[in-house]
C-alpha cells in the first residue's frame, strides 16, 4: 500500500541548496508511486514565485521544475496562506502550476492549494511520512 | 496517532519553534534539540510562547543540550520535562511520525 | 521498532551529525533496529575518510563507520550530492575521470530511491539537520 509522504519546503530557493535538492527528491521521489504532497511554509513560499531570474547571480534557475511536477502526477502543493500573507505575497505572485486530470478528459486542474495554517497542521497530522527541508 | 516534533534552532535567531508551534495538534509532543534548548529557559522573552504551547500538549528538552549550553534542570520552564537520548527513542516511537523543524 | 535516519548536514560546523549519532546509538542500544542511514545536502561530508579532526576531539566519521561495523548498518551517501560536494568511491572517481576517492569504509554511494526506500520501509523516518 501506497505511504503518504510529505516534503515540507521552509527555505527561499538559491540563498540555500536544500529548495533545490528537496525537489531533485521529490522528482526521484515520484517513481515510486507513493501519494505525495508538497507543503510550503514560511520562506518556502517563496520557491513558487513567478519571474524568478537567476542570471545576475549566476545560478541555475530550476523554478520551472515545479511546473512540470504535474507530468509526474505531482499535484498536491499546499501553499500556506499565513505564510504567504507574512511576506507581503499573494497567489498572484506565484507561478500557475497545473496537471491534467486523465480521468476528465485531460482537463487542466491548479496544482496549488491555498490552505490556512490550521488546515495544513491537520494534512502534517495525516502523514506516514514527513520530510523536511 | 500524534506526531513528535523536533526543533533544533533558538527561538531568537529563527522562527522554528514559533511555525512549530502554529502546526501542532492534539496529543502532539515538541522536543527541543540543540540549540532549540534555549527556548527552555524560563525568563526568557520567548517563554509566554512556550507557555502557551504548554497548555496545548507536551514539551520536552534534551537534557544533554540543556547541560552544555549551561542550562540547569531548575532554571527550565515549568512543565516542560527533560529527556535524554533513550527518551528521545522512546518519544519517536511513541508518536506516528516526526517532523523536524529545521 | 524498524527506524530510519537522514542526516542533511556535515560533521561540526552543524551539531546534526552528532545529534543523529547519539540518537542512533541510543536507538540500537534499545534493541531497535535501523532500515538504513541516508546522508543527504552536506551530510554526504560524514563519509569521507580524508578528516583530520584534532586529537582531543571526537571523530565523527570513525564513530559512524564503527557503529556500522558494529551494528551491520546501511550507510548511505547522496549520489548526486556526494558529487557536488566531492565525495566519490573508486568507481564515481573512474567515471568522473578524478584522480581519487574519498568514501570512508561502512559508507556507500547510491541514489535517491534509497531514501524514499528507507520511507517506505522503516516504521519511522527522523531527520536531522539545519
Amino acid at each position: 500500500m501506497a505511504k503518504k509522504f510529505l516534503y515540507i519546503n521552509r527555505k527561499a530557493p538559491y540563498g540555500t541548496i536544500y529548495a533545490l535538492e528537496s525537489l531533485e527528491v521529490v522528482l526521484i521521489g515520484a517513481a515510486f508511486e507513493q501519494d505525495v504532497s508538497l507543503a510550503f511554509i514560511d520562506d518556502g513560499v517563496y520557491q513558487l514565485t513567478a519571474g524568478q531570474d537567476t542570471a545576475g547571480a549566476g545560478m541555475k534557475n530550476f523554478s520551472r521544475t515545479y511546473k512540470a511536477l504535474g507530468d509526474f502526477e505531482i499535484n498536491k502543493l499546499y501553499v500556506e496562506r499565513e505564510s504567504l500573507e507574512e511576506r507581503g505575497l499573494t497567489l498572484d505572485d506565484l507561478q500557475q502550476i497545473t496537471w491534467e486530470d486523465e480521468n476528465e478528459d485531460y482537463a487542466e486542474k491548479p496544482s496549488i492549494h491555498l490552505v490556512g495554517r490550521a488546515e495544513m497542521a491537520s494534512l502534517i497530522a495525516s502523514q506516514d511520512v514527513v520530510l523536511s527541508f | 496517532m500524534s506526531t513528535l516534533h523536533t526543533v533544533n534552532k533558538s527561538p531568537f535567531e529563527r522562527n522554528a519553534l514559533c511555525t512549530c508551534f502554529g502546526h501542532i495538534t492534539a496529543g502532539d509532543a515538541v522536543l527541543m534539540i540543540e540549540d532549540g534548548v534555549i527556548g527552555a529557559r524560563k525568563g526568557a522573552t520567548t517563554a509566554a510562547m512556550v507557555q502557551a504551547a504548554l497548555q496545548k500538549g507536551k514539551v520536552y528538552a534534551l537534557s544533554s543540550d540543556l547541560a552544555a549550553r549551561g542550562i540547569k534542570p531548575a532554571d527550565v520552564i515549568d512543565g516542560i520535562q527533560l529527556v535524554d537520548y533513550g527518551g528521545f527513542v522512546d518519544l519517536v516511537t511513541q508518536h506516528g511520525r516526526t517532523v523536524s523543524w529545521l | 521498532m524498524l527506524l530510519g535516519i537522514v542526516v542533511n548536514e556535515g560533521p561540526y560546523t552543524h551539531q546534526a551529525s552528532d545529534t543523529a549519532y547519539q540518537f542512533t546509538k541510543a536507538a540500537l542500544e534499545k534493541g531497535h533496529s535501523i532500515f538504513r542511514v541516508f546522508f543527504y545536502h552536506d551530510g554526504v561530508n560524514n563519509g569521507t575518510r580524508l578528516t583530520v579532526p584534532p586529537q582531543d576531539d571526537r571523530n565523527l566519521q570513525k564513530l559512524w563507520t564503527e557503529l556500522a561495523e558494529k551494528y551491520k548498518l546501511d550507510l548511505v551517501v547522496c549520489v548526486a550530492a556526494a558529487q557536488r560536494r566531492g565525495i566519490l568511491d573508486a568507481d564515481e572517481a573512474k567515471r568522473h575521470g578524478k584522480d581519487a576517492a574519498n568514501i570512508a569504509p561502512g559508507f556507500r554511494i547510491s541514489g535517491l530511491g534509497q531514501l524514499i526506500e528507507a520511507g517506505i520501509n522503516a516504521e519511522r523516518l527522523v531527520t536531522f539537520g539545519d
